[in-house]
């Protein structure tokens, strides 16, 4: 047996096995424990698998033809795009699976550990062999293991009202997407029996060119659904901070990646070079994705939801980098295509990788201070430093500042926008430098979002008892934690390597190849291949270090004398948590500047004394920002879904004598049928 | 090996001029104003004093604080390095494009943005929010800016396109430069705290924006942030004049070319010191709220740049 195919076999073991073991578990402790150890086994299986489908070069294959025939049996086989994922998966999953061991301890009396061990390591599984999948049936079956199992994590806490309204949205849209998932395959089979990716991928070139335009857009919404594209994200900030922490993780981090991972299997490898438009439309849904994404982000002061918006636009970038490509790749810049392709699966593996320890690091923060209100957190950077250093790292690489991987993935899509300037044709050209704009604003509100995140949350005074009383978190999270950190680092300054190791992934998908080899660039740089632009994040880091170490040196030598003293405050007497700075008063230049968006519900209530008006006594002020699209789309449908229950309704009218003439109706209605049919 | 030379000494010189820019304008603005003002060289002294000082650090302040001054000052002097000051910084020594600079730049505020949330005191966490905010707005222009001047060179690198306006110095003439100049300006009267976004003279309360920010920092670390403040000043202003007029600019290692490349940037610094003084005794002001009319002005500047650049290809 090859040593590829043995992983898979372990990956899907160590996930089974954690599930059935954790389900029969004497006690909540161990059933946690072996809920780790699982996913823990699975994970390794899945990494070992990827590195050896990187390090042959051959797929990994494994049919099973027998297993529910009919459907064309289960068909593995790991191809190089597909071991990137499953890599991407498993590579997050092991630090989340690890912190989840001590940070469901305090879920303990409120749910069963057997069932969470179940779902989780279902949910990992169902997520490991997405990517795997090889024909319709194996890939749907994993899809929606993914889906129903991430449901019942979303439901941990479900006696909670809001985590129940999340369930309900997060099915809702997940089902949605199923519904056009199904379709699509459909209309690429084509009415032939043929099932396999492989078959797929020879049939698609025989489709008409409408057909294949209603399978890109099913695709789109599809895969988009479970991506987070606006408007089809609003499970996203519902679902995501409902979960326990380190299965939002997983969530934001790898699960909406896996929509990445279909949409660029159909569109780029079963359905290659298709027209411009498909691109362009990538382009334009992924501007608004990443621009409503934030902005909705810097109104949000639940951290977690915060972190959920963040994922949102980071979907937008990645599909922006895909649409450039796209364009690129279409006009026949195949080369400078790769830029975009390159820096589009870079930023998916960077933002795994940096959300996933944004939300470990916020799940430590609610864990201690007991609430997701950014208001009432504060000056934790004192009491949990490691986990606050942690969280500085993850809202720098977000922020895309050099020198972490943030900023390594967005300047490629950034050069593979700017390499749109190469286009002839002005009509296609133009929609580039538009994108520049968009994604430059993203950017920069981004940063404004995590100085709000980090700022608020983890500096100055405390601004609760709880957070006063904050400690940090067990030793086994936060060594978790500072895994993923380090690989944002890593990342980031070996990110030339990185590009180096996906190239072979790019020329193995025929619509993302440059069918030429590219020119290899330079260790430390990363390089456009036509040569018009350059950046060393390794260099940059050294000399920064440089640079601060001589100042700090020199600065020492001279005598630096420090006294510590109050916050200079204008005469007051004491400084209190209630003079600083908060979350909403923060994000108000930019609520006010983008009210347009917003569209805000403000309302302010005055009661003043009975003798004189000009004696007041309490000041309540609420605001709300509530997503227009929201109401715009879905009130529609949830409203008409309502309406048409309650019509429905009336025929369970709860008599006797109604529901026999029911069965009569129906019997005379089928014979009828019967003999007209004859 | 001289090029390596060449290129740690562009950054000293930089940091050499950079108060002396920021005294220069101070001086002529009060010229302007009636008063007879410090002397140019006043800058220089106030740094050697605030050296000289010891530190007040608030109780609140994390470490995060007494590390910030350091990232702001060194993401500066990097950026010194990339740009074209004197001489052209060519590859393979500069360690990124126009982009890294911005990013690195923004790398800096975003410190300085967080240490004046760290020590609770509302002015830094006003600052802060105010900063952010206008660094926000900028960045589409700045982008966009960057996106006029590479069409034309076909590139971001600062070497290519420095030396495609020479080459072509009509181009630089063209409405596309242009423009894009004019768009450039207004960002740079933003991110440096100049009028009429930001008062750099004033420690009103409610008028501050990068005053309020860095409202607690003492000692040698408001040298730090004094001295890079100055250097960012310099960098913007060297980078308005370079990218659209690099005439001057040093392509070889010789003496001469050297000289006339450090006298050309002081006179092109200069002359557009002289428009900001002008420009700040002229004008008032703007109120917080008006400001992102003025930066999406800019914008629209940008984007007919870019615009007017296609069309003109």
């Amino acid at each position: 047996m090859a040593f590829g195919t043995f992983a898979l076999i372990v990956m899907v073991v160590g996930y089974a096995g954690g599930a059935c073991l954790s389900l029969l578990a004497r006690s909540q402790r161990s059933a946690r424990m072996l809920t780790a150890l699982g996913a823990v086994v699975g994970c390794v299986g899945g990494l070992a698998a990827a590195v050896s489908v990187f390090a042959t070069r051959v797929p990994v294959e494994a049919v099973l033809p027998n297993l529910v025939s009919a459907a064309g049996g289960v068909v593995i086989r790991v191809d190089l795009l597909g071991a990137f994922f499953l890599a991407l998966v498993a590579a997050v999953s092991l630090p989340a699976a690890i912190y989840g061991t001590t940070y469901m301890a305090e879920y303990e009396d409120r749910c069963s550990m057997r069932v969470f061990g179940l779902m989780f390591n279902a949910f990992l599984l169902g997520m490991s062999l997405v990517p795997c999948a090889a024909n319709i049936f194996t890939f749907v079956l994993a899809w929606e293991l993914m889906a129903v199992s991430s449901y019942f994590l979303v439901m941990t806490e479900s006696e909670n009202a809001d985590t129940r309204q999340a369930g309900l949205w997060y099915a809702a849209m997940t089902h949605l997407g199923l519904v056009l998932l199904l379709p699509m395959f459909f209309l690429m089979a084509g009415g032939s029996e043929a099932t396999s990716f492989a078959d797929l991928r020879t049939g698609a070139a025989t489709l008409t060119a409408g057909t294949r335009n209603v399978v890109f857009l099913l695709a789109l919404a599809a895969f988009g659904s479970k991506a987070g594209i606006v408007p089809l994200h609003v499970w996203l900030p519902r679902a995501h901070p409902a979960a326990p922490s380190h299965v939002s993780a997983l969530m934001s981090g790898v699960m909406i990646k896996l929509g990445i991972y279909g949409l660029v299997r159909v569109m780029f490898d079963l359905m290659p070079s298709g027209p411009a438009w498909w691109g362009g439309l990538l382009l334009a849904v992924g501007s608004v994705s990443a621009l409503l994404g934030v902005l909705y982000a810097l109104v949000e002061h639940d951290l977690k939801r915060l972190l959920a918006y963040h994922s949102v636009e980071n979907i937008g970038i990645i599909l922006i980098g895909l649409g450039a490509g796209s364009i690129l790749h279409g006009v026949g810049l195949r080369a400078l295509a790769t830029i975009g392709f390159a820096g589009a699966l870079f930023h998916t593996l960077n933002h795994a990788c940096f959300k996933g320890l944004l939300f470990l690091g916020a799940g430590s923060v609610v864990q201690q201070t007991h609430t997701r209100n950014m208001e009432e957190m504060g000056g934790l950077i004192k009491r949990m430093p490691h986990t606050a250093l942690c969280f500085l790292v993850g809202s720098v690489a977000i922020a895309a500042l050099p020198p972490l991987n943030g900023f390594a993935s967005e300047w490629l899509i950034f050069q593979s926008l700017l390499a749109g300037t190469y286009i002839s044709r002005p009509e296609i050209a133009v929609g580039f430098p538009i994108a520049v704009g968009m994604l430059a604003l993203t950017s920069g509100l981004a940063a404004a979002c995590f100085v709000k995140a980090f700022g608020i949350s983890f500096l100055a005074m405390p601004r609760s008892d709880h957070a006063a009383h904050a400690r940090e978190c067990h030793w086994s999270m936060r060594a978790m934690m500072m895994v993923l950190a380090g690989s944002c680092v890593v990342l980031g300054l070996a990110a030339p390597l990185v590009i180096r190791g996906m190239n072979p992934i790019i020329d193995s998908v025929p619509g993302l190849s440059a069918g030429e080899p590219l020119p290899r660039s330079p260790q430390l740089w990363l390089m456009v291949p036509n040569g018009s632009a350059q950046v060393s994040p390794l260099l940059m880091a050294v000399l920064l270090g440089a640079i601060a170490l001589a100042v700090l040196l020199a600065i020492h030598a001279g005598g630096l004398r420090v006294r510590r003293a109050d916050t200079w405050g204008c005469g007051r007497i004491s400084q209190t948590p209630r003079m600083e700075y908060t979350a909403s008063a923060f994000a108000e230049p930019l609520r006010r500047v983008f009210a347009e968006v917003y569209q805000p519900t403000q309302d302010l209530s005055i009661s003043v004394h009975p003798e004189s008006r000009y004696f007041i006594q309490s000041i309540t002020y609420t605001s709300h920002v509530v997503p227009w699209f929201e109401k715009a789309f879905y009130d529609p449908v949830t409203g008409g879904a309502r309406a048409l229950a309650t019509q429905i309704r009336r025929l369970q009218a709860g008599s006797l004598h109604l529901y026999l003439l029911y069965v009569v109706a129906a019997l005379v209605a089928a014979l009828a049928f019967a003999w007209w049919s004859k | 090996m001289s090029r390596y030379v060449a290129l740690f000494v562009q950054p000293l010189v930089a940091l050499a001029l950079a108060p002396a820019l920021v005294g220069f304008i101070r001086w002529l603005k009060a010229r302007l104003q009636g008063r007879r003002g410090a002397p140019v060289w006043q800058p220089y002294f106030e740094i050697r004093k605030l050296f000289g000082k010891e530190a007040v650090v608030s109780h609140t302040a994390s470490w995060l604080f007494r590390a910030t001054p350091f990232i702001v000052f060194g993401t500066s002097v990097i950026v010194a390095s990339l740009v074209p000051l004197v001489i052209v910084p060519a590859a393979p020594l500069v360690v990124g494009d126009v982009f890294a600079a911005v990013y690195l730049l923004l790398l800096g505020t975003f410190f300085l943005a967080l240490a004046g949330l760290d020590t609770g005191s509302p002015f830094g966490g006003m600052g802060a929010s105010r900063e952010m905010t206008v660094v926000a707005l900028t960045e589409p222009t700045v982008a966009l800016a960057i996106v006029a001047l590479a069409l034309s060179a076909g590139s971001t690198n600062f070497s290519q396109i420095v030396a495609r306006t020479i080459a072509e110095p009509a181009a630089a003439l063209g409405p596309g430069h242009l423009l894009a100049f004019a768009a450039l300006f207004v960002v740079t009267l933003a991110e440096t705290g100049r009028l009429p976004v930001d008062n750099p003279s004033t420690h009103l309360e409610l008028t501050m924006i990068h005053e309020a920010m860095v409202l607690e920092y003492s000692g040698p670390y408001l040298a730090l942030i004094e001295w890079g403040a100055a250097l960012k000043l310099l960098i913007f202003l060297a980078l308005a004049a370079n990218l659209f007029m690099p005439w001057g600019i040093a392509f070889s290692l010789s003496p001469v070319a050297l000289m006339i490349g450090l006298v050309s940037v002081i006179v092109k610094l200069g002359a557009l010191a002289v428009a900001i003084a002008v420009l700040e005794t002229r004008v008032a002001k703007l109120r917080l709220f008006r400001v992102p009319e003025l930066l999406s002005a800019s914008f629209v500047l940008a984007l007919l740049a870019v615009m007017s650049t296609f069309l003109v290809r």
